[in-house]
Protein backbone atom coordinates (compact mmCIF):
# COMPACT_ATOMS: atom_id res chain seq x y z
CA UNK A 1 0.00 0.00 0.00
CA UNK A 2 1.29 3.07 -0.98
CA UNK A 3 2.46 5.82 1.69
CA UNK A 4 -0.26 8.19 1.28
CA UNK A 5 -3.08 5.43 1.50
CA UNK A 6 -1.45 4.29 4.69
CA UNK A 7 -1.64 7.68 6.28
CA UNK A 8 -5.65 7.87 5.35
CA UNK A 9 -6.05 4.38 6.90
CA UNK A 10 -4.20 5.17 9.87
CA UNK A 11 -5.95 8.98 9.93
CA UNK A 12 -2.73 10.58 9.83
CA UNK A 13 -2.90 13.20 7.15
CA UNK A 14 0.51 13.50 5.09
CA UNK A 15 2.07 16.59 3.72
CA UNK A 16 0.62 15.80 0.32
CA UNK A 17 -2.90 14.92 1.54
CA UNK A 18 -2.53 18.02 3.24
CA UNK A 19 -2.75 20.33 0.22
CA UNK A 20 -5.60 18.35 -1.67
CA UNK A 21 -8.11 21.22 -1.10
CA UNK A 22 -5.69 24.25 -2.19
CA UNK A 23 -4.73 21.81 -5.05
CA UNK A 24 -8.83 21.84 -6.00
CA UNK A 25 -8.91 24.96 -5.47
CA UNK A 26 -6.10 26.08 -7.90
CA UNK A 27 -4.27 28.48 -5.05
CA UNK A 28 -1.43 26.18 -4.52
CA UNK A 29 2.24 27.84 -5.77
CA UNK A 30 3.57 25.91 -9.32
CA UNK A 31 6.50 23.80 -6.91
CA UNK A 32 3.33 22.44 -4.59
CA UNK A 33 0.68 21.59 -7.42
CA UNK A 34 3.36 20.16 -9.18
CA UNK A 35 4.34 18.09 -6.56
CA UNK A 36 0.76 17.03 -5.82
CA UNK A 37 0.12 15.85 -9.06
CA UNK A 38 2.92 13.52 -9.42
CA UNK A 39 1.52 12.41 -6.07
CA UNK A 40 -1.79 11.86 -7.46
CA UNK A 41 -0.88 10.12 -11.06
CA UNK A 42 1.20 7.78 -8.39
CA UNK A 43 -1.50 7.57 -5.85
CA UNK A 44 -5.27 5.49 -6.83
CA UNK A 45 -6.27 6.59 -3.17
CA UNK A 46 -5.41 9.56 -2.87
CA UNK A 47 -7.13 10.14 -6.24
CA UNK A 48 -9.65 8.85 -5.08
CA UNK A 49 -9.79 11.45 -1.83
CA UNK A 50 -9.18 14.10 -4.49
CA UNK A 51 -12.28 13.01 -5.92
CA UNK A 52 -14.07 13.42 -3.22
CA UNK A 53 -12.46 17.06 -2.16
CA UNK A 54 -13.67 18.53 -5.89
CA UNK A 55 -17.51 17.28 -4.67
CA UNK A 56 -16.86 19.60 -1.50
CA UNK A 57 -15.48 22.31 -3.30
CA UNK A 58 -18.54 22.09 -5.73
CA UNK A 59 -21.04 21.77 -2.72
CA UNK A 60 -19.23 24.45 -0.69
CA UNK A 61 -19.53 27.14 -3.97
CA UNK A 62 -22.88 25.77 -4.72
CA UNK A 63 -23.91 26.53 -0.83
CA UNK A 64 -22.57 29.48 -0.72
CA UNK A 65 -24.17 30.76 -3.67
CA UNK A 66 -27.62 29.84 -2.63
CA UNK A 67 -27.07 32.81 0.16
CA UNK A 68 -28.62 35.26 -2.03
CA UNK A 69 -27.06 38.66 -1.65
CA UNK A 70 -27.59 41.49 0.89
CA UNK A 71 -30.53 44.19 0.61
CA UNK A 72 -30.17 47.72 -0.58
CA UNK A 73 -30.45 48.93 2.86
CA UNK A 74 -26.91 47.53 3.59
CA UNK A 75 -25.36 50.48 1.26
CA UNK A 76 -28.15 52.67 2.41
CA UNK A 77 -26.75 52.34 5.77
CA UNK A 78 -23.04 52.22 4.33
CA UNK A 79 -23.15 55.97 2.62
CA UNK A 80 -24.96 57.48 5.09
CA UNK A 81 -22.83 56.66 7.59
CA UNK A 82 -19.65 57.57 5.27
CA UNK A 83 -22.05 60.96 4.53
CA UNK A 84 -21.84 61.74 8.94
CA UNK A 85 -18.11 61.49 8.63
CA UNK A 86 -16.32 64.19 9.15
CA UNK A 87 -14.45 65.87 6.18
CA UNK A 88 -10.95 64.77 5.57
CA UNK A 89 -7.44 66.07 4.05
CA UNK A 90 -5.55 64.72 1.17
CA UNK A 91 -3.05 62.59 2.79
CA UNK A 92 0.52 62.06 2.02
CA UNK A 93 -0.44 57.57 2.19
CA UNK A 94 -1.57 57.59 -1.68
CA UNK A 95 0.17 57.72 -4.55
CA UNK A 96 0.69 59.84 -7.54
CA UNK A 97 -1.08 57.64 -9.67
CA UNK A 98 -4.51 57.37 -7.36
CA UNK A 99 -4.66 60.79 -7.21
CA UNK A 100 -4.41 61.87 -10.81
CA UNK A 101 -6.48 59.30 -11.70
CA UNK A 102 -8.97 60.90 -9.71
CA UNK A 103 -7.97 64.07 -10.57
CA UNK A 104 -8.72 62.70 -14.00
CA UNK A 105 -12.01 61.30 -13.48
CA UNK A 106 -13.44 64.58 -11.61
CA UNK A 107 -12.39 66.48 -15.08
CA UNK A 108 -15.36 66.96 -17.65
CA UNK A 109 -14.87 65.37 -21.07
CA UNK A 110 -14.05 69.21 -22.45
CA UNK A 111 -11.63 70.31 -19.45
CA UNK A 112 -9.87 66.83 -20.45
CA UNK A 113 -9.66 67.62 -24.25
CA UNK A 114 -8.68 71.23 -23.54
CA UNK A 115 -6.06 69.47 -20.77
CA UNK A 116 -4.79 67.72 -23.46
CA UNK A 117 -4.66 70.77 -25.81
CA UNK A 118 -2.48 72.53 -23.30
CA UNK A 119 0.03 69.90 -23.00
CA UNK A 120 0.58 69.31 -27.07
CA UNK A 121 0.39 73.07 -27.04
CA UNK A 122 3.26 72.95 -24.31
CA UNK A 123 5.20 70.07 -26.35
CA UNK A 124 5.26 72.28 -29.55
CA UNK A 125 7.05 75.05 -27.07
CA UNK A 126 9.33 72.48 -26.09
CA UNK A 127 10.46 72.36 -29.75
CA UNK A 128 10.58 75.28 -29.94
CA UNK A 129 12.77 76.13 -27.58
CA UNK A 130 15.02 72.78 -28.11
CA UNK A 131 15.65 74.03 -31.83
CA UNK A 132 16.22 77.88 -31.27
CA UNK A 133 19.27 76.34 -28.88
CA UNK A 134 20.40 74.48 -30.89
CA UNK A 135 20.62 76.84 -33.72
CA UNK A 136 22.14 79.06 -31.04
CA UNK A 137 25.33 78.00 -28.61
CA UNK A 138 26.02 81.72 -28.11
CA UNK A 139 25.24 83.03 -24.53
CA UNK A 140 21.86 84.44 -23.94
CA UNK A 141 22.04 87.99 -24.74
CA UNK A 142 20.53 90.50 -27.04
CA UNK A 143 21.37 93.58 -29.16
CA UNK A 144 20.22 97.17 -28.96
CA UNK A 145 18.46 98.94 -32.02
CA UNK A 146 21.32 101.38 -32.24
CA UNK A 147 23.86 98.79 -32.81
CA UNK A 148 27.44 100.00 -34.25
CA UNK A 149 28.02 96.41 -37.46
CA UNK A 150 31.55 97.04 -36.15
CA UNK A 151 31.39 97.18 -32.53
CA UNK A 152 28.44 95.54 -31.57
CA UNK A 153 27.55 96.11 -27.80
CA UNK A 154 26.12 93.16 -25.58
CA UNK A 155 24.75 92.71 -22.21
CA UNK A 156 24.63 89.57 -20.18
CA UNK A 157 21.40 89.02 -18.75
CA UNK A 158 21.74 89.56 -15.45
CA UNK A 159 18.69 89.81 -13.73
CA UNK A 160 17.34 86.25 -15.09
CA UNK A 161 14.39 85.01 -14.38
CA UNK A 162 13.75 81.86 -12.93
CA UNK A 163 14.25 78.35 -14.59
CA UNK A 164 10.50 76.85 -14.50
CA UNK A 165 9.14 73.75 -16.24
CA UNK A 166 5.77 72.05 -16.27
CA UNK A 167 6.51 68.30 -15.44
CA UNK A 168 3.74 65.08 -15.86
CA UNK A 169 4.90 61.75 -13.34
CA UNK A 170 3.93 58.62 -14.59
CA UNK A 171 0.92 57.67 -12.84
CA UNK A 172 2.45 54.86 -10.59
CA UNK A 173 5.20 57.82 -8.84
CA UNK A 174 4.89 57.58 -5.49
CA UNK A 175 5.68 60.40 -3.36
CA UNK A 176 9.04 59.46 -2.01
CA UNK A 177 10.03 59.12 -5.50
CA UNK A 178 8.72 62.48 -6.48
CA UNK A 179 10.25 63.97 -3.39
CA UNK A 180 13.95 62.57 -4.24
CA UNK A 181 13.56 63.87 -7.81
CA UNK A 182 13.03 67.42 -6.56
CA UNK A 183 16.09 67.16 -3.70
CA UNK A 184 17.79 66.05 -6.79
CA UNK A 185 17.28 68.47 -9.38
CA UNK A 186 17.14 71.16 -6.38
CA UNK A 187 13.32 72.09 -7.41
CA UNK A 188 10.08 72.96 -5.70
CA UNK A 189 6.89 72.70 -6.81
CA UNK A 190 5.09 75.68 -6.91
CA UNK A 191 1.60 75.01 -8.87
CA UNK A 192 -0.54 72.07 -8.10
CA UNK A 193 -1.23 69.29 -10.74
CA UNK A 194 -3.38 71.16 -13.31
CA UNK A 195 -4.39 69.17 -16.25
CA UNK A 196 -2.07 66.44 -14.56
CA UNK A 197 1.02 68.78 -14.76
CA UNK A 198 2.93 70.06 -11.95
CA UNK A 199 5.10 73.38 -12.17
CA UNK A 200 8.47 73.08 -10.54
CA UNK A 201 10.89 76.41 -9.86
CA UNK A 202 14.21 75.82 -10.02
CA UNK A 203 16.97 77.09 -7.28
CA UNK A 204 19.54 77.19 -9.27
CA UNK A 205 18.62 80.63 -11.33
CA UNK A 206 21.76 81.33 -13.14
CA UNK A 207 21.74 78.55 -15.47
CA UNK A 208 21.99 79.44 -19.57
CA UNK A 209 19.37 78.23 -21.73
CA UNK A 210 21.93 75.26 -22.68
CA UNK A 211 22.28 73.97 -19.42
CA UNK A 212 18.73 74.53 -18.95
CA UNK A 213 17.66 72.40 -21.75
CA UNK A 214 20.25 70.01 -20.80
CA UNK A 215 18.62 69.81 -17.20
CA UNK A 216 15.00 68.81 -18.78
CA UNK A 217 16.58 66.72 -21.04
CA UNK A 218 18.12 64.66 -17.82
CA UNK A 219 14.75 65.27 -16.05
CA UNK A 220 12.51 63.72 -19.15
CA UNK A 221 14.88 60.51 -18.94
CA UNK A 222 14.09 59.84 -15.75
CA UNK A 223 11.64 56.70 -14.49
CA UNK A 224 8.94 58.85 -12.69
CA UNK A 225 8.97 61.73 -15.27
CA UNK A 226 6.87 61.17 -18.43
CA UNK A 227 6.98 64.97 -19.62
CA UNK A 228 9.25 68.00 -18.69
CA UNK A 229 8.66 71.21 -20.81
CA UNK A 230 10.16 74.33 -20.18
CA UNK A 231 7.57 76.82 -18.95
CA UNK A 232 7.77 80.85 -18.46
CA UNK B 1 -9.73 36.82 -8.13
CA UNK B 2 -7.80 38.16 -11.14
CA UNK B 3 -4.10 39.93 -10.22
CA UNK B 4 -5.44 43.16 -12.57
CA UNK B 5 -8.42 43.01 -10.38
CA UNK B 6 -6.13 43.23 -7.13
CA UNK B 7 -4.13 45.62 -8.43
CA UNK B 8 -7.34 47.56 -9.18
CA UNK B 9 -7.93 47.20 -5.81
CA UNK B 10 -5.48 48.58 -4.32
CA UNK B 11 -5.91 51.98 -6.68
CA UNK B 12 -9.49 51.98 -4.96
CA UNK B 13 -8.49 51.71 -1.48
CA UNK B 14 -5.77 54.76 -2.55
CA UNK B 15 -8.62 56.87 -3.68
CA UNK B 16 -10.91 55.46 -0.65
CA UNK B 17 -7.87 57.07 1.32
CA UNK B 18 -8.07 60.17 -0.17
CA UNK B 19 -12.47 60.44 0.56
CA UNK B 20 -13.32 59.37 -2.94
CA UNK B 21 -16.41 58.12 -2.56
CA UNK B 22 -17.19 57.30 -6.30
CA UNK B 23 -13.91 54.46 -5.48
CA UNK B 24 -15.64 53.61 -2.71
CA UNK B 25 -18.73 52.51 -4.15
CA UNK B 26 -16.77 50.64 -6.52
CA UNK B 27 -15.07 48.54 -4.20
CA UNK B 28 -18.56 47.92 -2.27
CA UNK B 29 -20.01 46.99 -5.54
CA UNK B 30 -17.20 44.08 -6.08
CA UNK B 31 -16.84 42.62 -2.60
CA UNK B 32 -20.16 43.54 -0.84
CA UNK B 33 -21.53 40.30 -1.97
CA UNK B 34 -19.02 37.56 -0.90
CA UNK B 35 -18.63 39.56 2.39
CA UNK B 36 -22.36 39.17 3.33
CA UNK B 37 -22.05 35.63 2.88
CA UNK B 38 -18.56 35.44 4.35
CA UNK B 39 -20.53 36.88 7.54
CA UNK B 40 -23.53 34.82 6.90
CA UNK B 41 -21.66 31.81 7.22
CA UNK B 42 -20.18 32.83 10.52
CA UNK B 43 -23.42 35.23 12.42
CA UNK B 44 -26.09 33.01 10.52
CA UNK B 45 -28.18 35.50 10.55
CA UNK B 46 -28.90 37.84 7.69
CA UNK B 47 -30.08 40.93 9.61
CA UNK B 48 -26.69 41.01 11.29
CA UNK B 49 -24.55 40.09 8.45
CA UNK B 50 -25.88 43.00 6.19
CA UNK B 51 -24.96 44.88 9.13
CA UNK B 52 -21.92 43.62 9.55
CA UNK B 53 -20.95 44.77 5.90
CA UNK B 54 -21.84 48.33 6.76
CA UNK B 55 -19.22 48.51 9.75
CA UNK B 56 -16.86 46.34 7.10
CA UNK B 57 -16.75 48.49 4.58
CA UNK B 58 -17.37 51.98 6.48
CA UNK B 59 -13.88 50.15 8.74
CA UNK B 60 -12.57 50.42 4.72
CA UNK B 61 -12.94 54.25 4.55
CA UNK B 62 -11.92 54.82 7.97
CA UNK B 63 -8.54 53.10 8.16
CA UNK B 64 -8.10 52.88 3.78
CA UNK B 65 -5.01 54.98 4.49
CA UNK B 66 -3.51 52.51 6.86
CA UNK B 67 -3.45 49.89 4.33
CA UNK B 68 -0.81 48.83 3.06
CA UNK B 69 -0.96 46.23 0.25
CA UNK B 70 0.65 43.39 2.45
CA UNK B 71 -2.35 41.50 1.39
CA UNK B 72 -4.95 41.40 -1.10
CA UNK B 73 -7.36 43.96 -0.34
CA UNK B 74 -10.26 40.90 -0.71
CA UNK B 75 -8.11 39.44 2.36
CA UNK B 76 -8.17 42.38 4.28
CA UNK B 77 -12.13 42.82 3.68
CA UNK B 78 -12.51 38.65 4.97
CA UNK B 79 -10.56 39.36 7.93
CA UNK B 80 -12.25 42.70 8.88
CA UNK B 81 -15.42 40.97 8.62
CA UNK B 82 -14.09 37.63 10.59
CA UNK B 83 -13.25 40.14 13.38
CA UNK B 84 -16.57 41.77 13.41
CA UNK B 85 -18.88 38.75 13.27
CA UNK B 86 -17.01 37.59 16.23
CA UNK B 87 -17.76 40.43 17.98
CA UNK B 88 -21.12 40.83 16.72
CA UNK B 89 -21.23 37.09 18.24
CA UNK B 90 -19.88 38.00 21.43
CA UNK B 91 -22.17 40.93 22.27
CA UNK B 92 -25.41 38.58 21.91
CA UNK B 93 -26.17 36.26 24.50
CA UNK B 94 -25.85 32.41 23.96
CA UNK B 95 -28.94 30.89 24.37
CA UNK B 96 -30.32 33.71 22.09
CA UNK B 97 -27.95 32.46 19.41
CA UNK B 98 -28.28 28.86 19.46
CA UNK B 99 -31.67 29.47 19.14
CA UNK B 100 -31.56 31.36 16.36
CA UNK B 101 -28.79 29.47 14.61
CA UNK B 102 -30.83 26.06 15.31
CA UNK B 103 -33.81 28.37 13.33
CA UNK B 104 -31.75 29.70 10.85
CA UNK B 105 -30.12 26.47 8.92
CA UNK B 106 -30.98 22.70 9.41
CA UNK B 107 -28.42 20.79 10.61
CA UNK B 108 -28.28 17.06 8.82
CA UNK B 109 -26.55 16.21 11.71
CA UNK B 110 -30.20 16.36 13.49
CA UNK B 111 -32.09 14.67 10.48
CA UNK B 112 -30.31 12.88 8.99
CA UNK B 113 -32.98 10.73 7.81
CA UNK B 114 -34.52 13.24 5.64
CA UNK B 115 -31.18 13.48 3.49
CA UNK B 116 -31.58 9.68 3.21
CA UNK B 117 -34.93 9.87 1.86
CA UNK B 118 -34.24 12.53 -0.54
CA UNK B 119 -31.15 10.53 -2.06
CA UNK B 120 -29.31 13.38 -3.43
CA UNK B 121 -25.90 13.69 -2.54
CA UNK B 122 -25.41 17.32 -3.32
CA UNK B 123 -28.11 18.69 -1.02
CA UNK B 124 -26.95 16.30 1.88
CA UNK B 125 -23.47 17.79 1.10
CA UNK B 126 -25.14 21.39 1.28
CA UNK B 127 -27.31 20.37 4.49
CA UNK B 128 -24.08 19.03 6.17
CA UNK B 129 -21.51 21.79 5.21
CA UNK B 130 -24.39 23.96 7.28
CA UNK B 131 -24.22 21.50 10.17
CA UNK B 132 -20.06 21.93 10.65
CA UNK B 133 -18.91 24.04 13.57
CA UNK B 134 -18.42 28.12 12.95
CA UNK B 135 -14.57 27.16 13.16
CA UNK B 136 -15.22 24.61 10.65
CA UNK B 137 -17.18 26.20 8.31
CA UNK B 138 -15.10 29.12 8.34
CA UNK B 139 -11.62 27.41 7.06
CA UNK B 140 -13.98 25.59 4.26
CA UNK B 141 -15.71 28.67 3.11
CA UNK B 142 -12.17 30.53 2.63
CA UNK B 143 -10.33 28.00 1.28
CA UNK B 144 -13.51 26.57 -1.17
CA UNK B 145 -15.50 29.51 -1.57
CA UNK B 146 -13.50 32.28 -1.39
CA UNK B 147 -9.92 30.59 -2.43
CA UNK B 148 -7.73 31.52 -0.43
CA UNK B 149 -4.17 30.36 -0.25
CA UNK B 150 -2.49 28.72 3.02
CA UNK B 151 -0.57 32.03 4.10
CA UNK B 152 -3.88 34.02 3.31
CA UNK B 153 -6.17 32.03 5.74
CA UNK B 154 -3.58 31.99 8.31
CA UNK B 155 -3.56 35.82 8.14
CA UNK B 156 -7.40 36.01 8.19
CA UNK B 157 -7.89 33.49 11.42
CA UNK B 158 -4.51 34.09 13.05
CA UNK B 159 -3.29 30.72 13.31
CA UNK B 160 0.11 29.14 12.11
CA UNK B 161 0.24 27.70 8.36
CA UNK B 162 0.10 24.06 9.83
CA UNK B 163 -2.96 24.61 11.81
CA UNK B 164 -4.73 25.78 8.37
CA UNK B 165 -4.11 22.63 6.79
CA UNK B 166 -4.72 20.27 9.96
CA UNK B 167 -7.93 21.95 11.17
CA UNK B 168 -9.31 22.10 7.30
CA UNK B 169 -8.63 18.21 7.03
CA UNK B 170 -10.35 17.60 10.79
CA UNK B 171 -12.83 20.02 9.40
CA UNK B 172 -13.40 17.04 6.10
CA UNK B 173 -13.38 14.53 8.21
CA UNK B 174 -16.71 15.83 10.54
CA UNK B 175 -17.67 16.76 6.80
CA UNK B 176 -17.34 13.01 6.15
CA UNK B 177 -19.09 11.71 9.53
CA UNK B 178 -22.34 14.21 9.06
CA UNK B 179 -22.54 12.62 5.52
CA UNK B 180 -22.10 9.05 6.79
CA UNK B 181 -24.65 9.57 9.42
CA UNK B 182 -26.84 11.07 6.75
CA UNK B 183 -26.31 7.88 4.91
CA UNK B 184 -23.92 9.16 2.23
CA UNK B 185 -20.76 7.11 2.12
CA UNK B 186 -17.92 8.80 -0.19
CA UNK B 187 -15.38 6.38 0.31
CA UNK B 188 -12.98 8.80 2.39
CA UNK B 189 -11.83 8.42 5.10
Amino acid sequence: MMAASKKIMEQEPGDIELLLPWHAAGTLNPRDSRKVEEALARDPELARQYAVIREEYAGTIDLNESLGAPSARAMQKLFAAIDAEPARKPGSSANIAARLSGFFSSLSPRTLAWSASLGAFALVLQAGIIAAVLMSNRPASFETASLSRNEPITRDLAAAPPSRALVRFVPDARVGDVTALLDKYQASIIDGAKGGMFRLQFANTAMSKDEFAGLLSRMQSEKIVSLAVATP
Amino acid sequence: MSATQAATDDVLIARIAEGDRLAMQVLYGRHHVRVFRFGLRLVRNEQIAEDLISEVFLDVWRQAGKFEGRSAVSTWLLAITRFKALSALRRRKDAELDDEAAGAIEDTSDNPEVAVQKKDTSDALRRCLGGLSAEHREIVDLVYYHEKSVEEVAGIIGIPENTVKTRLFYARKKLAELLKAAGIERGWP
